[in-house]
């Protein structure tokens, strides 16, 4: 075994049945029971596997992070197979158990040390520490697209490429050659000069009783044969003939089901149940009041309030005795709060500027604004928004005394595993959390709410319980994306230069960068001013990015549009000085053919928005008639720096376009009386087949640090969107959804149409 | 009560609430989970299955209603070889699936187009498939795999077909 000290090292080790494994050890002495089918004997102080290589010479690539159809089991399983020059064809990809030897460490390193650029020296310790602080916070988590950039470039290349060399040596050593005349290919070690090739598996013994390097070279990226390359995904053939196998699909012997309602105004608790009706249902086995709990964690604190729960023989059976409970709730002070409410606190909240905060001052704008020429303003706002997930939420659990199990699709299994055993007061260790396939997470996912729902119920019955919200209840106990306003104000000069540009919003989250803009503006004032309200918070696909990704590229468009400028002109122009963003605008205009004439009616609009470390410019092609619009075509161009999958890229782009879209058409969780007024797909409606647009997408490989992908397509639909409608009609729209505008009326008023 | 019916050729007698939907006595009672819940209100189609040949939405039909019919789901919609249906195919080819969650429903809708217009055109396959959602935005992925599996285009004539089509809106 290797040093085994408090840093963190690659090392090796003997897998149960003769292979070998490559990972991370930390300290002597590290028995890891839950580890021990995957190590043998041998093993222990190696807790954290990358990689396992049979007798048989199949590679294992363990990926800690979730599967919800971004694709990430088989992109690290490429950045793993790459620098170790695996046979594909031999490779097979599964996911790491939810234990704290799987913890997040490197997602942890970039997340605390974002832009800190350690020296190889430092990185054992800086991973050691990491290690310590991911597993203490259980940290497991898939989102803030970083998968890729965090555990496939921090972990799953690096394992790879030190056991490639590890290879090398020792069959140098066997062979008694030159360790630089022995290359790798498909998994088998090769001298070509004695005809020699051997599988990977012939030095598995020696290799596991050697020490890697823990700074081993990588290929040259134009040696790559896996990554950049189309790979099919490999969790796509198990969801075409419905084997694949999702939380919901969970069944367990002597199992009940269960339906159930929480309060409609959050935070309310339960005052008095009448369930006569609902006890009389044939097949209720029990209805039972779950206590409001509360964990806290990464996202801060999640409050799971108290809920009346059915539980049966039948989830169709408790889902309408649920319906049929008459529950009084408790007055939470907000019964009266409508969405107008909230938006007239924003705009109070905005003008009054208590305690503004600022995200970026850069030169003297008071004197700017004084100065001008002239002055362009415009407020913008877009409601809360549900996730709505296709599967619902769902969770299944057996809770014993004093262990559980847990059968759940989640963003962040050993955070669950830790929440589930905190409110039930037991050791985590205890607790067995079975990750499945999610039928969607768009961060939804990260919190545990519904997994210590169920952990409550099958402890009150005393038998395994499958908990299914309904999508009623999926659709009104989110956590929501907030409803944000934001007020602009530009100033020009007497050439109509822009040479001030000021932003106001309300409620800041994260990423922190989200509200700033690229272009080059002298003056710069943006910030944001707090402005609580009772609607719970959620990371919602692209998080902050959804919302300043619409303000601020829709009124750059109006900004160029009162400068008499194109709209991309007007962006290139201010984008002399940043030539990845310039390369990105330039292609997507290429691509759009951006100054090719549109017949009336029609209009175009583009943005550009940098997110979760990719850049993605995007064309909005529109028809709009009768009052309605049309997308008829979006080219979006992503600089991810390298798309390790191409095609995953592809599809994620397509992906976050859909999913943007669907906000921007028809996108609104409205407040009233306290509560959320939508329920179901039929008023919280998705984009379906007949609305959605032709996407084309392309791909700048610039060479830069790798973006991530999941998020990025998301932000610049709307605001793209948008300024294509202003094209066709001369409406600006400066509030979402789209949907709730008539179009018609807006163009026939404006004289552009008609 | 007991109903009796056929489930993807086998068939099947159960003492079953009347009104009990067909998606829940298929995933409770026969185990076939690959029918998915998303709505139950027929408004997302993850639920689709064929009745008699014809895509029907299993969450709001009554156990009653399919007294004596042929039900098939994603798991009887292999050929009786064994092999996949072509369009399951195409999803690979296509990479159609994201979380695949709708998937079920949205190859049960297609299936059923296919066999009653086995060349379908762009407004016929929105009419087919407009009730599938799929929240992962697959949309496009899923026209070009239906097209695929049609009896006349090949890709590339698709591909200009629906550029052409855009540009003389």
């Amino acid at each position: 075994m290797s040093k085994l000290t408090r840093r963190a090292f690659i090392t090796t080790g003997i897998a149960a049945g003769g292979g070998l494994v490559v990972g991370i050890a930390m300290r002597p002495g590290n028995q890891v029971k839950n580890l021990a089918s995957k190590l043998g004997e041998g093993g222990e102080g190696l807790i954290h596997t990358y990689v396992k290589l049979d007798s048989d010479n199949v590679v294992t690539a363990i990926v800690p992070h979730s599967e919800m159809g971004q694709g990430v089991h088989t992109a690290l399983g490429q950045m793993l197979a790459e620098e170790l020059d695996a046979d594909w064809s031999q490779v097979k990809v599964e996911e790491a158990p939810a234990i704290g030897e799987y913890a997040s460490y490197s997602a942890g390193r970039r997340y605390l040390f974002a832009g800190v650029d350690f020296s190889n020296l430092a990185i054992p310790t800086v991973d050691g520490v990491m290690m310590r602080v991911a597993d203490m916070l259980n940290l497991q988590i898939t989102g803030g697209s970083m998968s890729v950039r965090t555990t496939g470039i921090m972990a799953m290349r690096i394992a790879g490429a030190a056991t490639r060399e590890l290879m090398q040596t020792a069959a140098a050593s066997a062979w008694d050659v030159p360790v630089t005349e022995v290359t790798t290919e498909d998994s088998h070690v090769v001298h070509a000069a004695s005809n020699r090739r051997e599988p990977y598996s012939a030095f598995a013994a020696t290799v596991a009783e050697m020490t890697p390097s823990q700074t081993p070279a990588f290929k040259d990226p134009s040696d790559y044969k896996i990554v950049g390359k189309y790979v099919p995904r490999r969790d796509i053939p198990a969801k075409v003939d419905g084997s694949a196998q999702f939380a919901l699909d969970v069944r367990l012997p002597d199992m009940a089901y269960a339906s159930v309602v929480r309060s409609p105004v959050p935070g309310g608790s339960v005052v008095s149940v009448d369930d006569a009706a609902a006890r009389a249902i044939e097949g209720v086995l029990d209805v039972v009041v779950i206590p409001k709990s509360s964990v806290g964690g990464m996202l801060g604190e999640t409050l799971s309030t108290e809920a009346v729960a059915v539980v049966a023989d039948s989830y169709w059976t408790a889902n309408r005795a649920v319906q049929a409970l008459n529950v009084s709730w408790s007055e939470t002070g907000f019964e009266s709060v409508s969405s107008d409410d909230i938006y007239a606190q924003f705009e109070r909240d905005i003008s009054a500027k208590t305690k503004r905060e600022t995200d970026r001052k850069a030169g003297e704008t008071e004197s700017a604004f004084a100065s001008a020429a002239r002055v362009l303003d415009a407020d913008y706002h877009v409601p809360f928004l549900a996730h709505t997930c296709m599967e619902p939420l769902n969770a299944t659990a057996d809770v014993r005394n004093d262990s559980a199990e847990i059968w759940v699709g989640c963003q962040n299994p050993l955070g669950f595993r830790r929440d589930v055993a905190s409110i039930l007061g037991i050791d985590p260790e205890n607790v067995t959390l079975n990750n499945h396939l999610m039928g969607g997470g768009f961060g939804r996912k990260a919190r545990p709410d519904y997994a210590m729902q169920v952990a409550l119920l099958s402890r009150a019955v005393g038998r395994p319980v499958q908990l299914i919200w309904s999508r009623e209840e999926d659709v009104r106990q989110d956590f929501y994306r907030p409803a944000v306003q934001s007020r602009f104000r530009a100033a020009f000069d007497s050439d109509d230069n822009l040479i001030a540009w000021e932003n106001t919003y309300t409620n800041k989250n994260e990423p922190i960068e989200a509200p700033l803009i690229p272009y080059s503006v002298p003056a710069q004032d943006i910030g944001y001013v707090s402005s609580p309200v009772h609607i719970p918070f959620g990371a919602w696909r692209s998080v902050d990015h959804s919302q300043h990704g619409f303000f601020t590229e829709s009124f750059i468009d109006e900004v160029a549009n009162a400068a008499g400028k194109d709209a991309y002109e007007f962006r290139a122009e201010l984008l002399q000085n940043s030539p990845r963003h310039l390369a990105v605008l330039i292609r997507v205009a290429e691509e759009a053919q951006w100054t090719r004439p549109l017949p009336a009616g029609r209009g175009r609009g583009i943005s550009l928005q940098e997110s979760f470390g990719s850049l993605v410019a995007q064309v909005v092609e529109v028809t709009v008639a009768d009052g309605k619009v049309a997308v008829d075509r979006v080219v979006a161009v992503i600089d991810p720096g390298l798309a390790v999958a191409p095609d995953g890229i592809a599809a994620q782009l397509e992906s976050g376009i859909i999913y943007g879209l669907t906000a921007a058409l028809h996108g609104e969780i409205s407040i009233e009386n306290g509560a959320v007024a939508q329920s179901n797909f039929d008023d919280y409606k998705s984009v379906r087949m007949d609305e959605a647009p032709l996407i084309e997408t392309y791909v700048i490989n610039s060479g830069n640090d790798i973006g991530g992908a999941g998020e990025p397509g998301t932000p610049g639909i709307a605001p793209a969107l948008a300024n294509a409608v202003f094209d066709a009609t001369g409406l600006r729209i400066r509030q979402l959804p789209l949907g709730n505008f008539d179009l018609n009326y807006q163009a026939e008023e404006s004289g552009v149409v008609g | 009560m007991s109903t009796s019916f056929w489930v993807n050729g086998e068939q099947r007698t159960l003492d079953v609430d009347p009104s009990k939907p067909l998606l829940w006595v298929l995933r409770e009672q026969l185990a076939l989970t690959g029918t998915k819940f998303g709505c139950g209100i027929a408004q997302c189609g993850a639920c689709t299955v064929h009745i008699d040949g014809q895509a029907m939405r299993s969450c709001v039909t009554p156990i009653s209603r399919v007294e004596g019919r042929q039900v098939t789901t994603i798991e009887g919609l292999r050929g009786d070889d064994g092999d996949l249906h072509p369009l399951q195919q195409a999803w690979i080819e296509h990479q159609v699936p994201q979380c695949g969650y709708c998937q079920s429903g949205q190859l049960m809708s297609a299936s059923a187009l296919l066999s009653n217009n086995p060349n379908p055109s762009d407004s016929d396959i929105d009419a087919a498939m407009s009730g599938n959602i799929c929240r992962c935005g697959m949309y496009g992925r899923i026209r070009e795999a239906i097209k695929s599996s049609s009896v006349a285009s090949t890709s590339d004539e698709k591909l200009f077909y629906n550029v052409a089509e855009v540009d003389h809106v």
